[in-house]
């Protein structure tokens, strides 16, 4: 196997999905792993890819990489794969590596798993564990062909350190294709309103559309007032503009972890869901009996939350109150 | 102007879900429904049609002879037509494999502007639309919160881990929306009425010139191995609220220790 990382980076910093990713793949311990680093400020990166277990990284710093899209990047990992004869090629999930990834294997005429919360080598080949059907089965998955490409699930493998030196840097061809830089960054990552942290809590109660409009997000700071917790939202009601964007959970929010998660009128998306099911214990509420936050729900209530989340608040001070 | 959107037929929310042990796919006999996630995008596609007087919107999808039946829905909606790929030979794609066959169909049509939706519900797939873009060599931008489309250009605002982008693109391109983007109309009973008689092609793998080998398991690069349980998540509740929910919620924190 030689394996190639594609190690996305913002503000100056590896991101850790993919710096896990590295660990991960340079533990199976086959063949050479690599990194490729792509955008500004790559080459002084590199070496923190070397620590994390890149024995080589491809950098390539193109005015046309600067912005996080995704296209150049596929132009410029279709050379470096073929240039470095790699047979696997994996990302950490986000926004941009999935664009990249799914454009690459198209490129190459590659197999891409996603999702995966697992990789391991098997009888020599690869092999990628995948939840499906809401987790309740996982599927061993394989490749066939002569490239790799998977995505694995954001917060899977934890960054480590490797011990190893120095890595060999590579300038990663540049030869970007017309149709790759048609689109353009007008503005970059503007954060439309700022306020505390959700990430250290050890309660949070997230409200999402089932509360019907931003004026009901009083009832979640109540019950998280009530709980000494955290306020979070869903995508889809900050994208509304109930709530702002800092409180966001998911897979374009922020990934918590807490010992106790609320989740108050969230139907319980995969978007969602893989910003919070590293939770310890999840509670939701919910009027859709059928919404697929239950699934992975340690305690699901089918019920009106205007009724059950006030409530809820009330005995919850009760009880405070009376010890 | 010309919108096209891919479309799929999912199973029916909340129907129980299963994977055919023999062939390892998802058992698609039951009922089904067309991909919610995708309704944001027709709806998207019906509005700049109505913010610009005047554009034709084909649904177009990959799947079995029965999800005509689900298309029907967008044309429900208002879309104005609808082209269904269809092909034994089809079944068992996967991502590579089915969008080369999507990016055939959609060569055809000629479109602007060819939208997505954000998911499929049956494999939580989110990067369809990055191999399409690729495949018909056109610019593409995902998770679009909004879009607006003027003078020849579709600009996009878009959530990332970071924050929002705005980022524009000449037609023709490819954008997915979020399902943020708006919330889509119920099909009026005039609507429901009319969308029997508008087109809907059905059209082979030989229609649009693709060979066996590039689709189904043949065309695949991907396969399931083997399907186990997944990790114990511990013991799961699920109550009706009759009045009492707060106080069950109440009891489960203190049993956990979390009060």
């Amino acid at each position: 196997m030689a394996a190639l990382v594609f190690l996305e980076h913002h503000d100056g910093e590896l991101l850790k999905g993919p710096l896990g990713v590295l660990a991960r793949a340079a533990s199976l311990g086959e063949g050479e792993v690599a990194g490729a680093i792509l955008g500004a400020g790559a080459a002084a990166l590199a070496p923190e890819a070397g620590r994390h277990g890149a024995a080589k990284v491809w950098v390539a710093e193109d005015p046309a990489l600067e912005a996080p899209l995704p296209q150049p990047r596929v132009d410029v990992l279709a050379k470096v794969v073929e240039a470095g004869g790699y047979d696997t090629v994996l990302f950490a999930a986000s926004v941009l590596a999935a664009d990249v990834a799914a454009g690459l294997a198209a490129r190459l005429d590659a197999g891409l798993n996603w999702d995966l919360v697992d990789l391991a080598r098997e009888n020599g080949r690869l092999v990628g564990k995948r939840p499906a059907l809401g987790d309740t089965v996982v599927a061993d998955v394989g490749w066939k062909g002569e490239t790799a490409v998977a995505i694995v699930r954001a917060g899977t493998f934890e960054p480590a350190e490797t011990g190893g030196g120095e890595p060999e840097v590579v300038q990663a061809p540049v030869e970007l294709e017309g149709f790759s830089i048609r689109a353009k960054m007008l503005e970059q990552a503007h954060e439309e309103q700022a306020g505390p942290s959700i990430e250290d809590a050890d309660v949070i109660v997230a409200g999402g559309r089932g509360l019907g409009g931003p004026e009901n997000f009083a009832l979640v700071e109540d019950l998280a007032k009530a709980l000494g917790g955290a306020v979070a939202a869903t995508r889809a009601v900050v994208d509304a503009g109930w709530y702002p964007y800092s409180a966001q959970v998911g897979q374009t929010g922020k990934n918590v972890a807490p010992k106790l998660y609320v989740a108050c009128g969230i139907s319980g998306a995969i978007q969602h869901k893989v910003g919070m099911q590293g939770s310890h214990v999840i509670v939701a509420i919910n009027k859709d009996a059928n919404a697929p936050i239950f699934e992975f729900s340690d305690l699901g209530v089918v019920g009106d939350l205007h009724q059950v989340v006030p409530k809820l608040a009330e005995l919850v001070r009760a009880k405070k109150g009376g010890q | 102007m010309k919108i096209a959107v891919c479309v799929k037929e999912v199973p029916e929310a909340g129907a129980a879900r299963r994977i055919d042990p023999q062939t390892m796919r998802l058992d698609r006999s039951g009922e089904a429904a067309l991909n919610a996630f995708d309704v944001n995008a027709v709806e998207e596609a019906l509005r700049l049609k109505e913010a610009q007087g005047e554009a034709e919107v084909v649904v177009v999808s990959l799947g079995p002879a029965r999800a005509v039946e689900s298309l029907r829905k967008s044309l429900a909606m208002g879309a104005d037509r609808a082209v269904l790929v269809s092909d034994e030979g089809a079944a068992g794609s996967d991502l590579v494999a089915t969008a080369g066959a999507l990016a055939k169909a959609l060569e055809r049509e000629q479109a602007d502007l060819i939208l997505f939706g954000q998911q499929s519900s049956d494999s939580d797939g989110a990067v369809l639309w990055a191999a399409v873009a690729d495949r018909l060599r056109l610019p593409m931008i995902s998770q679009a919160a909004e879009l607006t489309v003027a003078d020849g250009t579709a600009t996009v605002k878009r959530q990332t881990e970071f924050g929002y982008d705005r980022i524009e693109a000449p037609l023709p391109a490819v954008v997915a929306v979020s399902d943020a983007i708006n919330e889509p109309r119920y099909p009026s009973l005039k609507g429901i009425m009319g969308a029997k008689s508008k087109p809907q092609d059905v059209l082979s793998l030989a229609d649009l010139g693709v060979s066996a080998d590039l689709v189904g398991e043949a065309g695949s690069k991907t396969e399931v191995l083997a399907l186990g349980p997944p990790p114990p998540r511990g013991e799961s509740r699920k109550i009706e609220d009759d009045g009492s929910g707060a106080q069950q919620i109440l009891d489960f924190l203190v049993e956990r220790k979390l009060l």
